[in-house]
Parts: structure tokens; C-alpha cells; sequence
């Protein structure tokens, strides 16, 4: 076993021989996509230096000492921004002891953190970084509570650092699904989320737990530190709770604005009640995920600022939560001036993300149907859900200043069958490889002539 | 891994006014004589089709790009149909007389497509528990049950694989909880009161199986056999010795569908990812004596291209599902085509009430990745992996499937070509009556359950 450990620190030593390097590049002549909800622009140049986009668009001259690519034929847009998924924490979703996304047998909920169990390695973070997705928010699902736990920003970059942001988002399940796991009814949903935040709200005073929040210390925006009191040792609390300690403590940030509140609803009549939370609880940053009948109540989603992760192709009563569900819900909503992301997690892997925002393009040209023009389409899978997720400008676009994140493609990125040719984060160059592209290479052919295929690789 | 179900318009059919079955009436029925289906004890096949073809308008489809579903392109040419049947295919100079004409500028013409591997209807929306009809997982072998008995015509699945979709015909299948699921029923995608009034004449049946990980799963999670996957094969291979010895005397429904299967009459299709698993499957058929049709899933038969051509199976197959299950961890992006390359046959299929809608950019996808690899796949033959290809599969290739001079005028006008995200289809025909048409918001169909909801009869 031991001979084995230190094969294995050799291996990792061996693979860490050439350390990952910000590049300063340039790319010129390609079919430039900002992310920012414009169109794309022909014979475009993008450049990134120490890490950071410096520009990017027509007209724009390379500067000295930069490494070109022309990118004759090639399209270049800022990496596809994924949210919401469970990258990184699992393997195989149906092998229970791999898959990290539920812990329905927990004494916790909101205080469950995916912070510490992000897998870097996972073969999902290699495939869909090959597929140009280069930061995503990564949660558990609610499963033992409404509450499903603390979701990371992370990059699927190919380093042990995966995680940007801990406990970026807190998130909750209302609805049909939402009701089971309170025990039986929408009203269990909303009586043990009230109870929730108000426990949340009073923490600290009703039980004398010492310790405040730290956020008044340290606003930097990106980053969101442990409320001290979940490091407290003080279990005295008042008896009529319902959260343990460190449950309760996940939920201050929350009840208090500090960290969004995202929220699993489709119904319009949920969406509505959703809504009006924030009269009980004025200090909540909600985010809708599904909505899948968020048209219909469009206008309040708006007028109330709350921005949307929502399904983008569901188009039939899944439940009686979705029977107003239509294709046409994401152009609808964003015609109301409503902020919509493509959520990553309704469909079958992230990596259709381009799939699903080209899909909507479609709907423009069917007459009744509302769709996205091609700009806002590639907005709803790159600077939309970079901003939901904090990190708008950063994220998401080829902006100066904004992360190194850049995909060049082979074709148009939202066209089906269009895949990145290079992916940088930070600006550093990414490796594509993965089981799957191993396995493509082993039976380019069947030749079994010489020897097994065990022995090509 | 989808995470999405946890959380996650028009009059029903203008034409039902219309008593008369008119010249478009009649019925693709006649190939039905060729199959002998296991009867009743009166002689006649029980539940029989009740299909008719709506009435439709003789019409010329003229300057599109017409695929036909077997490898043909014809640029700016033209489809002719009427009385239900595609009359005439060519190019331009194909004299239209008679014919309403449709302008296909700019647009492309394909048959329609088809689903070899659907569960609408048996597990149809809304998926609550009483809905959930497609597994008879009480026995892993249940030989004697029919998914038509389980389909709901109204499931609003069906509406949306027609009009986004352009889906004209599907097999829906029993699920996989079963080594045996029992018989699968094939459709016409026209609404219809009664199950009856969608089974398309003369489809054979099929059989479904599964071998793998969902029957030990299931079975073995009751403390049954099977809970291995030796198991699997010990309980199908003494099946199929006992349906072997059955001497038809006394009716035994499970036994009458396994004595299709080896006469030949019942197709089988085989829910199987592995490929070892795949192979050990073919060898099982040839000991006791009946074919596989098509491995369904089928993630890893990139791994053996030439056993499964040498075998004749198709393989009816998504274009990127990977790693949901440890079955499914070798899934590639390839997988059609290195299939291809060995000359084996692909179908792309759904298994998916959202996927079903979009078979033509799964065959797209799937046909950008051969590219990648430097195999090149014409856009014709990637068309048939969701028309002939699956029609040929069921059973039904000689009817529909491709636009040929006397087949079924099963066809679907796409606003743009049919292999990009961009494109829609803009009117569907099913043996020539328009059952689709998306600049005419009453031609869709709009299933009994969602009248009176929200959106009713919305482009959805």
C-alpha cells in the first residue's frame, strides 16, 4: 500500500513537470462573440494578457511581444458559464457511493457545502471543459430538506483548484418537489422556510451563541466567508427549533442578502408567493431556477428584479407545476425585461447548453413562438449566468479586465456539432483529453491484428 | 446527469369536421397480409389498427432540397403526393399538374422522421404515479404483456414530437425493468381517441429485452433472481427453451409472443449498452434460435462495428447520453459513427419525451463528431439514421420511412436544413393529410388534457 502511495506522488509530481502558464495570445480574423448580448463581429481580434482579456473587437492592434493565432475560419467567444450543475461531484450517477449530489440521509441540509468535495478530476469537468463550459455554480439537491445546501463557483480548469467562490448561493426547493420533502404540502414548504429565516434572523441574539457576521469586515465580492458562529461551540438554543445549529448558521447570509437564495419553482402561483417573500424578508437576493411558467407572471418577475435560471426547451406538463410550459418561455420572459439564464441542470448534460440557446434562436423564425436573437441566445449561457452568479464582467465575456476564459470553435457555437478547438481559463491553454477521448482514439479502428486493444494507448 | 425532473392553440385536428374519408382514405393496409400476427382464437389479429388516413390535397413540394430517407439528395427538386402515397420524386422539370404546389425555396424536404424507442403514452405526461404504465417490473419476464395496453392517447408527448419533432410514426416499447418487457406497438403520430386509431397497418410487432444492469437491479433488489448478470442470461435462455417446447395448444400469451419472436414475426429489440454484453446476447439468439433486430441504448457498439454488421443488428443509439449509469461510462460521442465506418447499421433513437424532438440535431451532432475523426457521412445518409434506418428496424421500411413512388406520404417540410439547430419543421404530412403546420396555428393538435389549461394550444 505504501510502494502504491508513492507511485502515486510520483505520478502527480510527474504531471505537475510543466506547470500551466498564463499565455498572453492574440487571435485575429475570427468571428468574435462578446458574450454581452450583442451580435457576433466578422474578422475580429481578441487578446488576453497576464490572464485577463484586454480587448477584443474589430479594429483592435495587437501589441508587440503577443503570440498570434489566426482565427481564419474559427469563431472565439468567452468560455460557456454553467449553472445550474452538480460538476465535480460525482462519477456515475446511478453508482450511489460516487455520486456526492444528495445526502438525504444527512442531519443537515443548509449547512451541507460542496466547498471541500469539488473533485477537479472528475471525468465530467474534463468533458465538459472540451466542451467549452469554463466556470460553473455546482451544488447538492435538496433531498433530505427543502433546503439542498451552500453551492460553489467553480472553473473546470485542469489545476487542484477548482472552487472561486465558496458557498456562493444557498439553495431551496418550493413547488411540487419542494412539498414532498417538507412532508406532504406546499404549506409544510413555506411554514418550515419561514421558520427557517426567522431562526436564521435571531441567530445569535435568542440563543446568546456569540459571534457575528463577518460580512461587515470583509466585502469583497468575492468571497464569502464561514459565519463565525458555525465555528462556535455554544449548542444552548432556544427549544422550539427546527434546524440544528450549523443549519441556522448557513441561513444568516442568506435571510440577510448576503448570499442569494436560489429557489426551485415552476408554478406561476409559486412564482408569485416566491416573490413575495421578500415583504416578510426584505433583505433576500432570490434567484428563480425552472420557472417553467415564469411567462405567465413575466411582468412580476421584472417588475421585481429578480433574475431567472430557467429550463429552456421544456415544452410539456412534466407535472401539474408545468402546464403552461413552453419553449417559448425564455424569449418571452427576457421580451418582459426579465434577466434569464439557460439552466444548466434541465437538460442532459450541461454540455448542451450551445444545443439549447441555438434551439431558441430557431423560435424567432415560427410564427406565434418567442425566441432569443443569437446575441441574447450566447448572453443566456455566458454573461447572464456569470452576473446571477456574481461574477458579472468577470465572467462570461470578452470584456477588458474579465477572466482569460476562451473558447475558439470550430463553427458557429451554438450550431449542433460545433466543439472548441482551444480552451483557455485565465489564460492558460487547457487540456481536451478525457476517458472519452481516449476511448474515441482506441477504436479509431478495430485492427486486433497484432495485439488486444488493452495495449493501445 | 439531468437533475431536471425533481424540480425541476388549436382545435383538436381541423380535419375532425370532416366526415368524408374522401380519396385520401385509403388505408396503407396492404402489406398487412404479408405479416401473419399471432391470433385469436376467432382467426383474427385482437386490437387491430382502426387507422385511417385523413384526407389530404394532391401536393407538389417543388425547389426544396429533398432528402429521401436512403441516401438520395435531389437540390431544388420535387415531391409529389396524393390518395396518401408519395406519387413522384425528382427534380424540377416534374410536371406539377393537379397538384397543389408548395414553394420549397430555401427549404428542405425529408420523410417523416421516426422513433424507434419512445415510451409516450406509457410513460406519459403528466409523469405522476398513475401515469406510470411502462414497466411491469413484477416478473422479470413478462413475455404477455402489450404496451398498447398501457398507451394513453392523450399524452401531450405525442403533440410535440409532431409539431417539433416532425415525428410521423414510433414504436413505443415497454421499459427496461424486465429481461423480457413483452410486446412494443407501433404508431402513427395522429391523435386519435383510442390507441387503435393510432397502430400503424401492418407494423409487426416487436419484443422488448434488456439485459444488463436494470433487471438484476430490480429483481435482485426483491431478493429475486436475476441479481447478476449470469442470472440474466440462466432465466432468458430457459425462457426460450420453454417457449420452444410450447405446442400452441392451450393459449398462453407470454408463450404466443415467444413463438413470434422465433418464427420470426416479432422483432426483437434489445435495451443492451455493453459491448460484451451485446455479443454474448447475439450468441444466446443464435442457440435458441431467433434474431436481435436492434440493440437499443447500445452506448458501447463502437467497441464491435463488425460483429454487429456480420450479425445484421442495428444499433439504435443517442448521440452524447454518457455516464449516468456505470453501463453507460464508455459512451462517445463517435459511437454512430465508427458504426458507419464498419458499414454497421445506425438509428439514432430518444428514449425521451423531450428528446424526441429532436432526433435530426442528435443525428447532426453525432455526424460532427465522425467529421472530427475524418469520417465523412453525407447529409443524406445521416437523414436516414432518423427515417429508413429506424423504419427498416421496425419492421416498416417498406411502407414509410423514405420518399419512394407508392410509399406513405409520411413527410416533413423543415424551414432549413433538417441538420441544424436553426431549423424547424414547418408542415408535417402523415400518409398525406397535414397534421402539422406551424404558419397555421389550428393545424396542431392539442391533446384532451390540456384543453382549459395554461397555454393551451400555444406554439409550446
Amino acid at each position: 500500500m505504501k510502494r502504491a502511495l508513492t507511485i502515486a506522488a510520483s505520478l502527480v509530481a510527474l504531471a505537475s513537470t510543466a506547470p500551466a502558464m498564463a499565455q498572453d495570445v492574440a487571435i485575429t480574423n475570427a468571428t468574435v462573440a462578446t458574450g454581452d448580448g450583442s451580435e457576433p463581429i466578422e474578422g475580429a481580434t481578441v487578446i488576453v494578457r497576464g490572464g485577463k482579456v484586454v480587448a477584443a473587437g474589430a479594429g483592435v492592434a495587437v501589441p508587440a511581444g503577443v503570440q498570434v493565432m489566426d482565427g481564419s475560419g474559427a469563431w472565439v467567444t468567452p468560455g460557456l458559464f454553467a449553472t445550474v450543475t452538480s460538476l465535480g461531484l460525482w462519477d456515475v450517477g446511478a453508482v450511489s457511493e460516487s455520486n456526492d449530489t444528495r445526502a438525504g440521509d444527512s442531519p443537515f441540509s443548509a449547512a451541507l457545502d460542496v466547498a471541500p468535495i469539488v473533485n477537479p478530476s472528475s471525468q465530467h469537468i474534463l468533458v465538459h471543459r472540451s466542451a467549452g463550459i469554463t466556470r460553473a455554480a455546482t451544488v447538492t439537491l435538496p433531498s433530505g430538506s427543502i433546503f439542498g445546501g451552500q453551492g460553489a463557483m467553480i472553473d473546470l480548469g485542469a489545476d487542484p483548484d477548482a472552487v472561486n467562490r465558496p458557498r456562493a448561493f444557498q439553495i431551496v426547493a418550493l413547488g411540487e418537489y419542494g412539498g414532498r420533502l417538507a412532508g406532504g404540502s406546499r404549506a409544510a414548504t413555506h411554514a418550515l422556510l419561514r421558520n427557517a429565516l426567522r431562526e436564521a434572523g435571531s441567530y445569535g441574539e435568542d440563543a446568546r451563541i456569540p459571534g457575528r457576521s463577518t460580512r461587515g469586515d470583509i466585502r469583497t465580492g468575492d468571497d464569502m466567508p464561514i459565519d463565525p458562529r458555525m465555528t462556535g461551540r455554544d449548542t444552548d438554543r432556544a427549544d422550539d427549533v427546527l434546524l440544528t445549529r450549523f443549519d441556522a448558521a448557513a441561513l444568516v447570509p442568506v435571510v440577510r442578502g448576503e448570499q442569494p437564495l436560489y429557489v426551485y419553482v415552476e408554478r406561476a402561483s409559486d412564482i408569485r408567493s416566491t416573490l413575495a417573500l421578500t415583504r416578510e424578508f426584505p433583505k433576500l437576493d432570490l434567484v428563480l431556477v425552472g420557472a417553467s411558467e415564469g411567462w405567465l407572471v413575466a411582468s412580476e418577475i421584472a417588475a421585481a428584479g429578480v433574475p431567472v435560471i430557467a429550463d429552456g426547451l421544456d415544452d410539456l406538463p412534466q407535472n401539474f407545476e408545468e402546464l403552461g410550459s413552453t419553449q417559448s418561455n425564455i424569449g418571452r420572459m427576457v421580451k418582459a425585461g426579465v434577466r434569464v439564464a439557460i439552466n444548466a441542470a434541465a437538460m442532459e448534460n450541461p454540455r448542451n447548453l450551445n444545443q439549447y440557446a441555438g434551439n431558441l434562436v430557431a423560435l424567432t423564425r415560427i410564427p406565434g413562438a418567442d425566441g432569443l436573437s443569437w446575441g441574447q441566445a450566447f448572453a443566456a449561457i455566458s454573461s447572464v449566468p456569470a452576473a446571477i452568479s456574481g461574477m458579472g464582467g468577470k465572467a462570461g465575456v470578452l470584456a477588458p479586465g474579465a477572466m482569460g476564459d476562451l473558447v475558439i470553435w470550430d463553427g458557429d457555437p451554438l450550431e449542433v456539432g460545433s466543439v472548441p478547438v482551444k480552451v483557455f481559463i485565465d489564460g492558460v491553454e487547457q487540456p481536451l483529453d478525457s476517458h472519452q477521448s481516449r476511448l474515441r482514439e482506441r477504436y479509431r479502428d478495430l485492427d486486433l491484428s497484432d495485439l488486444p486493444k488493452a495495449y493501445d494507448w | 446527469m439531468k437533475t431536471h425532473a425533481l424540480f425541476a392553440c388549436a382545435a383538436a385536428i381541423a380535419l375532425a369536421g370532416c366526415s368524408t374519408t374522401g380519396s385520401g382514405g385509403k388505408t396503407a393496409s396492404a402489406s398487412s397480409a404479408d405479416w401473419t400476427a399471432p391470433v385469436g382464437e376467432d382467426g383474427n389479429a385482437p386490437f387491430p389498427s382502426t387507422y385511417k388516413p385523413y384526407p389530404g390535397r394532391p401536393t407538389a413540394l417543388v425547389g426544396a432540397t429533398v432528402y429521401d430517407g436512403r441516401g438520395g439528395r435531389i437540390d431544388n427538386g420535387t415531391v409529389l403526393f396524393r390518395d396518401g402515397k408519395v406519387a413522384a420524386i425528382g427534380d424540377a422539370p416534374l410536371s406539377t399538374e393537379g397538384y397543389d404546389i408548395i414553394d420549397g425555396s430555401g427549404k428542405f424536404v425529408t420523410p417523416g422522421v421516426i422513433d424507434i424507442h419512445s415510451h409516450l403514452g406509457d410513460y406519459p405526461t403528466p409523469s405522476v404515479e398513475a401515469h406510470s404504465d411502462g414497466n411491469e417490473a413484477t416478473s422479470p419476464m413478462t413475455p404477455e404483456v402489450w404496451a398498447e395496453h398501457s398507451v394513453w392517447p392523450q399524452d401531450p408527448g405525442f403533440t410535440r414530437a409532431l409539431a417539433n419533432g416532425g415525428v410521423t410514426s414510433l414504436q413505443i416499447l415497454p421499459g427496461s425493468a424486465n429481461l423480457t418487457g413483452g410486446r412494443s406497438v407501433t404508431l402513427k403520430n395522429v391523435a386519435s381517441r383510442t390507441v387503435q386509431g393510432m397502430k400503424f397497418p401492418g407494423a409487426p410487432y416487436g419484443m422488448k429485452m434488456a439485459c444488463g444492469e436494470n433487471p438484476k437491479r430490480v429483481y435482485g433488489g426483491k431478493g429475486r433472481m436475476p441479481s447478476t448478470r449470469m442470472g440474466n442470461f440462466a432465466v432468458n435462455r430457459q425462457m426460450w427453451l420453454d417457449a420452444q417446447a410450447y405446442d400452441g395448444k392451450k393459449r398462453d400469451l407470454g408463450k404466443e409472443t415467444l413463438k413470434g419472436v422465433l418464427d420470426g414475426e416479432i422483432l426483437v429489440h434489445n435495451h443492451c449498452y455493453r459491448a460484451d454484453e451485446m455479443a454474448l446476447v447475439m450468441d444466446m439468439a443464435k442457440e435458441m434460435g431467433y434474431k436481435v433486430t436492434a440493440f437499443h441504448h447500445a452506448v458501447e457498439a463502437y467497441k464491435i462495428g463488425d460483429l454487429l454488421r456480420e450479425n445484421d443488428v442495428c444499433s439504435a443509439i443517442w448521440a452524447d447520453w454518457y455516464g449516468f449509469k456505470m453501463e453507460a461510462y464508455d459512451g462517445i460521442l463517435e459511437n454512430a459513427a465508427f458504426l458507419q465506418r464498419e458499414g454497421a447499421c445506425v438509428v439514432i433513437h430518444s428514449d425521451d419525451a423531450n428528446g424526441i424532438q429532436r432526433l435530426n440535431q442528435e443525428a447532426a451532432k453525432a455526424q460532427a463528431a465522425g467529421h472530427r475523426v475524418g469520417i465523412d457521412i453525407p447529409d443524406a445518409e445521416v437523414v436516414g439514421w432518423f427515417t429508413y434506418n429506424a423504419a427498416k428496424a421496425m419492421g416498416i421500411g417498406d411502407m414509410t420511412g423514405s420518399l419512394e413512388p407508392g410509399k406513405m406520404a409520411d413527410v416533413v417540410l423543415w424551414n432549413g436544413d433538417p441538420l441544424s439547430v436553426y431549423s424547424r419543421p414547418e408542415k408535417v404530412w402523415v400518409d398525406g393529410a397535414l397534421m402539422f403546420d406551424a404558419m397555421d396555428r389550428k393545424r396542431r393538435p392539442v391533446s384532451d388534457f390540456e384543453l382549459g389549461q395554461p397555454g393551451e394550444g400555444d406554439v409550446k
